[in-house]
């Protein structure tokens, strides 16, 4: 059983958009998501999300699982209502923080019975993540693990006909792992599958080719989820290599710091320069913030008070809503090249 | 800007009015509350959850040109059209005074006859009249308080009279440097806690051409239980009647209904940022119908009294009801005490947010009914059940 829908609307060559219809929510992908670890997106209200345009909110078990307890947002009618989010949410496993609350022993079968009472739309398995710097038998390791824990996950989950369990396909950056893993994966026919691993640390050239072979092997009727990808550059090109969803803290983080994604890439409103910049934060952005406040304005506000996070924030999520465009470097257009798109009508390869 | 009175209580100084300014649509409607602002915006209330509160009687802020001596320059402000296009409140009036109650507190011991002293965040700053009024030229306010030397209630006589030399040497300065020639300033008016300077002061502010007052020299270390009553209602007693009078420092309920049984029309308090801060929220009872039957809140370590309770406390954990059964707010109608408390538990900003966005509309909704019963002749009864709602809830706590 599934209790999702997902249909392909539209595609161009690799790329799709399409429909997936939640139980909570009938979202448009290929999407982002915001993170709210602890039953929030920081600084944000719940109906200025609707206002941007945010279809699923991810939460954070391991946190949830400390305060309040997956109990007591049970007892309060599960996350949706507790923090009154009418749209989809998606909850991670909690993973190997979870090793501080629990026995090692019954970590999976304990995952999903929090996640089943916190009541995501979509639930994640358990998997063994190991930074794709690191190398050997570790990795094979690992990669076995999360199969083997998947058929645990599978087994402890209550409410596959509420929740969608994903899968994680693992398995660092050897094309050979990555493949058992996604066959294994596709065998259990879950309603949803995951790339894990994808840390940041690894080589532009090594993620887009780890990307492009899941993306490749996994089935076309099924979402695809980069997980803790969200730079929007990395994002449009897994999009581009069929990749449906995505997730960062980066954008609110960054926020916080003064720092506003633009098409041009970073805009560091701290910087000087800015306190006396009339122009908003991104000219051709339509977000409430962009229509009300100048650079000199925000520069004045940001790391000072509460407001410069806020509103920054704000525009970073609006923006990650909608598609960046700008310079890219030399590696996406070779990704966007396995892709079949072409971009040199859009876009410019950058000089360095 | 336009005043004019509109009622006032049987026998009493309290009134009503209207407050009409030339970039706000409505009217604004007197006693009313002064929405704190950092750099011009609500602390925490976003421009866009600022729509939900009641209008127009949030329209009516409070700034501090002591803000802006850091981050973008005065030309770049003026450049931009002043404080109004900064902040994109464009339907809004703001009315200007050095003191925030929050950050930005006066010095005393360092001011000096060439300008005030403030402790800001950007560390100690001393301002002249000149560079206040330039400040105030470039924000460009709906109103502005003259510059004043504020000084604590324990003050020397001596420290007392130098003060009042003092701030109305520097409103006519003020005066004297301002384009508009006094026509949007509120005159300044100190004297610490002695009453024969404070009467001085008003009768010397009454005679400059100046468009209101502004009281100032409260909530510095003073109580207003003691002697406040009878000096606000000296100063008050010495100032024409058809001028509006905003005073800085009263925040408490009970403070608020005396500044208004005193005749004061503005209040520009910090009370509601500091409610937040703390995780309180204001639950007293608005209808006068509901004052006698208010048993259900309780005295607790936590710091909730008759006014407020403070959902950091663990019994709010589980509690799926909404602050104030009733409360049209925006967080009211939508979140839980159960959530509040949880968000923070866990520090998350959302808290502070929602917090104040209930907490305003509810302390705007008091400053409502205030109004209503000035308006009929109820004045001193909405008063004394107010005080006396009080005394019976600690009474009823004190037998549990
Ligand atoms: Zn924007
Ligand atoms: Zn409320």
């Amino acid at each position: 059983t599934m209790a999702l829908k997902f249909e392909v609307l539209g595609r161009c060559n690799r790329a799709r958009a399409s429909k997936l219809t939640l139980p909570h929510f009938e979202c448009q992908t290929p999407l982002f998501m915001p993170v709210g670890t602890q039953g929030t997106i920081k600084g944000l209200t719940t109906s200025q999300l609707e206002d941007i345009g945010c279809h699923i909110i991810l939460g954070n078990t391991y946190h949830l699982e400390l305060r309040p307890g997956s109990e007591l947002i049970d007892e309060l009618g599960g996350l949706h209502n507790f923090m009154n989010w009418p749209r989809a949410l998606l909850t991670d496993s909690g993973g190997f923080q979870m090793v501080s609350l629990l026995h090692l022993a019954d970590i999976t079968e304990k995952g999903v019975t929090f996640q089943n009472r916190i009541g995501a739309d979509i639930i994640m398995a358990l998997d063994d993540v190991v930074k794709t710097t690191v190398t050997g038998p570790r990795v094979e390791e690992a990669m076995y693990r999360t199969i083997r824990w998947i058929d645990r996950c599978i087994a402890a989950h209550r409410r596959p006909d509420e929740q969608n369990l994903f899968g994680i396909v693992q398995g660092g950056l050897d094309p050979d792992l990555r493949d058992i893993c996604v066959k294994e994966l596709v065998k259990r026919n879950l309603p949803g599958y995951a790339i894990g691993g994808l840390s940041g640390g690894e080589e532009k050239d090594s993620f887009w080719r780890v990307v492009a072979q899941c993306t490749a092997a996994l089935p076309d009727d099924k979402p695809r989820y980069v997980m803790g990808v969200g730079y929007p550059l990395d994002i449009v090109v897994c999009s581009a290599l069929g990749a449906d969803m995505f997730d960062c803290v980066y954008p609110t983080r960054t926020a916080r710091f003064g720092t506003a994604l633009v098409p041009e890439g970073l805009l560091k409103l701290k910087h000087k320069v800015m306190a006396s910049d009339m122009r908003p934060i991104d000219p051709e952005c339509t977000c409430m913030v962009c229509k009300k406040y100048t650079r000199a304005y925000i520069h004045s506000l940001v790391t000072k008070d509460a407001m410069g996070s806020q509103l920054v924030s704000y525009h970073n999520l609006s923006y990650m809503m909608r598609f960046p465009k700008g310079d890219i470097p030399e590696w996406v257009c070779d990704a966007m090249e396995v892709a079949c798109i072409d971009i040199s009508t859009c876009c410019f390869p950058s000089k360095d | 800007m336009k005043f004019a009175v509109k009622a006032w209580s049987n026998g009493g100084r309290a009134r009503t009015g209207v407050l009409q300014l030339s970039n706000c649509p409505l009217p604004i409607e007197t006693p009313s509350l002064l929405l704190t602002t950092r750099k011009g915006l609500p602390v925490f209330i976003a421009p866009d959850l600022l729509l939900s509160l009641p209008s127009p009687d949030s329209h009516l802020l409070h700034v501090s040109p002591m803000h802006f001596f850091e981050g973008a320059s005065r030309k770049t402000i003026s450049n931009i059209g002043g404080l109004h296009e900064l902040v994109g409140l464009q339907n809004y009036g703001f009315s200007a005074s050095p003191r925030d109650s929050m950050v930005c507190l006066p010095v005393a011991e360092t001011t000096n006859k060439f300008g005030a002293a403030f402790e800001t965040p950007c560390g100690r700053l001393s301002i002249k009249p000149s560079e206040y009024v330039e400040m105030v030229s470039s924000l460009k306010p709906n109103v502005w308080a003259s510059l004043a030397d504020e000084v604590p209630a324990y003050a020397s006589e001596s420290r007392n009279k130098t003060t009042v030399d003092r701030t109305i040497r520097w409103l006519d300065e003020c005066i004297s440097l301002d384009q508009a020639r006094g026509t949007s300033v509120l005159g300044a008016i100190v004297g610490g806690s002695n009453v024969d300077e404070r009467i001085r002061c008003a009768q010397e502010v009454a005679k400059r051409n100046v468009s209101g007052f502004w009281i100032g020299g409260f909530g510095l270390g003073d109580s207003m239980d003691e002697q406040g009553p009878a000096l606000l209602n000296a100063v008050v007693d010495n100032l024409p009647k058809e001028k509006p009078r905003q005073i800085c420092g009263l925040g408490l309920p009970e403070e608020i209904l005396q500044g208004v049984a005193s005749g004061i029309d503005l209040f520009d308090s910090t009370y509601i940022y500091q409610l937040t801060l703390g995780g309180f929220a204001l639950t007293f009872p608005l209808e006068r119908s509901e004052r006698q039957f208010s048993d259900s809140y309780m005295i607790d370590s936590s710091g909730s009294d008759y006014t407020k309770i403070n959902l950091r406390a663990t019994i709010y954990r589980k509690d799926a009801s909404p602050i104030v059964d009733g409360c049209d707010c925006y967080t009211c109608k939508n979140h839980t005490r159960a959530y509040i408390n949880h968000l923070i538990n866990v520090h998350e900003m959302l808290a502070q947010i929602l917090l104040e966005i209930h907490n305003t509309h509810y302390y705007l909704r008091f400053f409502q009914k205030i109004r209503d019963a000035i308006r009929e002749g109820e004045f001193d009864l909405f008063c004394q059940e107010f005080i006396h709602g009080r005394r019976d809830h600690i009474a009823m706590a004190a037998m549990c």
